[in-house]
């Protein structure tokens, strides 16, 4: 069933569409992840021209996010003043990201930021997921007593002024590294199309100390409305949102995404995470490669005059 | 009597007719193209996959099909031009980065090139640089300062490319030619088509000289749904953005409580 998109303006295979944002949704049910650093690429290998993807993508991470969220607020497991904090870092980080967007693609370069952006990150954060699960799986396999984690400490981060207190993570922090974290997931999230909560779940563990049981909900919250902004601004400034595009992934993502949470339930948590850091290596692989080895076709061909 | 006064006033200028008429008017061509299109406009729909457009038409002459070299048709049909930029990958510090650019002020986003025989061998250089008709001609200005020492490599990128991605096409023997007199072209159009005024051309050609050309212009558009969602993304985007975010929240919100109907039972 072909269809005719009136924004990227080719014709696609709408089951093939509402496939992919299925197999992403399958993605964010069991593992918790937007699915941003996986449908951009597909997008792009199916033939939609990058610029739109990255933007249309945005819009669909707003579509899954959102449905998150509200599981999450039911469940009373957001902490909203932090989501709001990190929200105010992100609007600037992402209004800087885009200008950085624009800057880079005027140089010619944007590709191959985002590809590096793609390889440093998604090999670090694969990396240490692997390692972690590993060590998680190995720790249950001996079943030994699980040493009890010291929570509550007090690092650099904690010593700057401004603190505010979040009562839902029980904290107690400067709201200076809260900005800084949500900054650089807007800047990131501007730059590599994806909400970037791939990145923001390891920095509010590691970085903020946040209990892991807010963690989802609150990143899934500022990413709602990151990506959101991200989408609306992409839609004025450069008109690459394609709605229709949207609405067929968004279909196969929010199925996807329930048969997915119904599929994790039933799975071993540990074997899940192996799965998606292997996933993620797997995907970051693959763009190192094209890095270093010669492509095939050296030249290439983007739409408009650049002075 | 003034049927007769008439006759007399324009017998003298009938008679001298034939002798005058030949440097005067511009000399009408011996053998002359009357052409038609099976559509001339392409409709955009949702469903929209590609679509086929037949140009045919017939050789119109007072006299007898000529004898030596036979007739050769050529059909080109082009796409809206765009302005574009070309660039080259080279290998710095161990990994592929992109270094020369070449700008294209005027590119035709789709074109085909229909002959009945191969268009080398009909078509001289210098006819084809006052037609722009081969392929590397269609393609009309470089813009903007220019970057790179040799900028044909680029050129013929931007040309391998269009090939392989299949909107540049030279179908060598794709116009067939009945008795000299009728001829007809199938020209596939991609579903990857841009909106806008298309251009046909047809050449007429007898030893290597363009005897009679035809122009007729095909518009593509979109239609319905398609229109309407452009349009507004372009002169709307604002609401365009809030509509895509709407339906993006209801639909997360839509799975949510569905999913919640058939969780409880």
């Amino acid at each position: 069933m072909q269809i005719y998109l009136p924004i990227a303006e080719v014709a696609v295979n709408a089951l093939v569409l509402i496939g992919l944002g299925g197999i992403v949704g399958l993605m964010s049910g069991l593992f918790g992840v937007g699915g941003g650093f996986l449908i951009t690429p597909l997008l792009f290998f199916i033939g939609i021209p990058p610029a739109i993807a990255v933007a249309t993508g945005a819009n669909q991470v707003v579509a899954s996010s959102f449905s998150g969220v509200l599981a999450h607020v039911k469940r009373k497991t957001v902490d909203f003043r932090m989501g709001w904090v990190l929200l105010a870092g992100g609007l600037v980080g992402s209004s800087a990201g885009v200008l950085l967007f624009n800057m880079l693609s005027r140089l010619g370069q944007v590709d191959l930021v985002v590809q590096l952006c793609y390889v440093v990150f998604l090999g670090l954060i694969g990396a240490m997921m692997l390692q972690e699960s590993l060590r998680a799986l190995h720790r249950a396999r001996r079943s030994g007593p699980i040493k009890p984690m010291r929570r509550h400490q007090h690092g650099w981060v904690h010593k700057w002024p401004w603190k505010m207190k979040f009562r839902a993570s029980g904290l107690y922090i400067s709201s200076i590294p809260v900005l800084l974290v949500g900054a650089a997931v807007g800047v990131l999230g501007a730059i590599m199309g994806v909400g970037g909560g791939f990145i923001m779940v390891p920095a509010m563990i590691y970085l903020l100390g946040m209990p892991t049981k807010v963690v989802i909900g609150t990143s899934l919250f500022q990413i709602t409305f990151l990506s959101a902004y991200t989408t609306l601004m992409h839609a004025v400034s450069s008109n690459t949102v394609d709605v229709m595009l949207a609405v067929l992934l968004i279909v196969g993502g929010v199925t996807g995404a329930q048969i997915g949470t119904h599929l994790g339930a039933r799975l071993r948590a540990e074997q899940l995470r192996i799965l998606l850091a292997l996933l993620v290596l797997g995907v970051c692989g693959k763009l190192a490669l094209d890095l270093f080895l010669r492509p095939d076709e050296l030249y290439s061909i983007t739409p408009g005059i650049l002075r | 009597m003034i049927r007769h006064a008439l006759f007399a006033v324009l017998a003298p200028v009938l008679l001298a007719l034939p002798a005058n008429a030949q440097p005067a008017i511009p000399e009408q061509p011996p053998e002359q193209i009357v052409a038609g299109l099976s559509r001339d406009d392409v409709d955009i729909t949702t469903s929209f996959d590609g679509s086929e457009i037949i140009i045919y038409g017939a050789i119109k002459r007072e006299t007898r099909i000529p004898a030596g070299e036979p007739l050769d048709v050529i059909v080109t049909l082009e796409g809206p031009a765009q302005a574009l930029t070309v660039r080259h990958k080279e290998r710095r510090l161990g990994i592929w980065v992109n270094t020369g650019r070449v700008s294209i002020g005027s590119a035709p986003s789709f074109y085909v090139v229909a002959t009945t025989r191969p268009l080398h061998l009909i078509l001289p250089a210098a006819e084809d640089q006052r037609h722009r008709i081969s392929i590397p001609l269609a393609m009309r200005a470089f813009a903007g300062p220019m970057e790179v020492e040799d900028a044909v490599p680029y050129t013929e990128a931007l040309i391998r490319l269009r090939r392989a991605a299949d909107v540049y096409r030279q179908d060598d023997g794709a116009v067939r030619l009945a008795e000299e007199t009728l001829f007809r072209a199938d020209v596939r159009l991609p579903a990857n088509l841009v909106e806008g005024v298309y251009s046909t051309r047809i050449f007429l050609l007898r030893q290597g000289r363009i005897i009679d050309t035809f122009r007729a212009p095909i518009e593509v558009r979109k239609v319905g749904l398609e229109r309407w969602l452009y349009r507004l993304a372009l002169e709307q985007p604002f609401i365009y953005g809030i509509m895509s975010l709407a339906i993006a929240v209801a639909a997360g919100w839509g799975a949510s409580a569905a999913f919640r109907l058939v969780k409880r039972p």
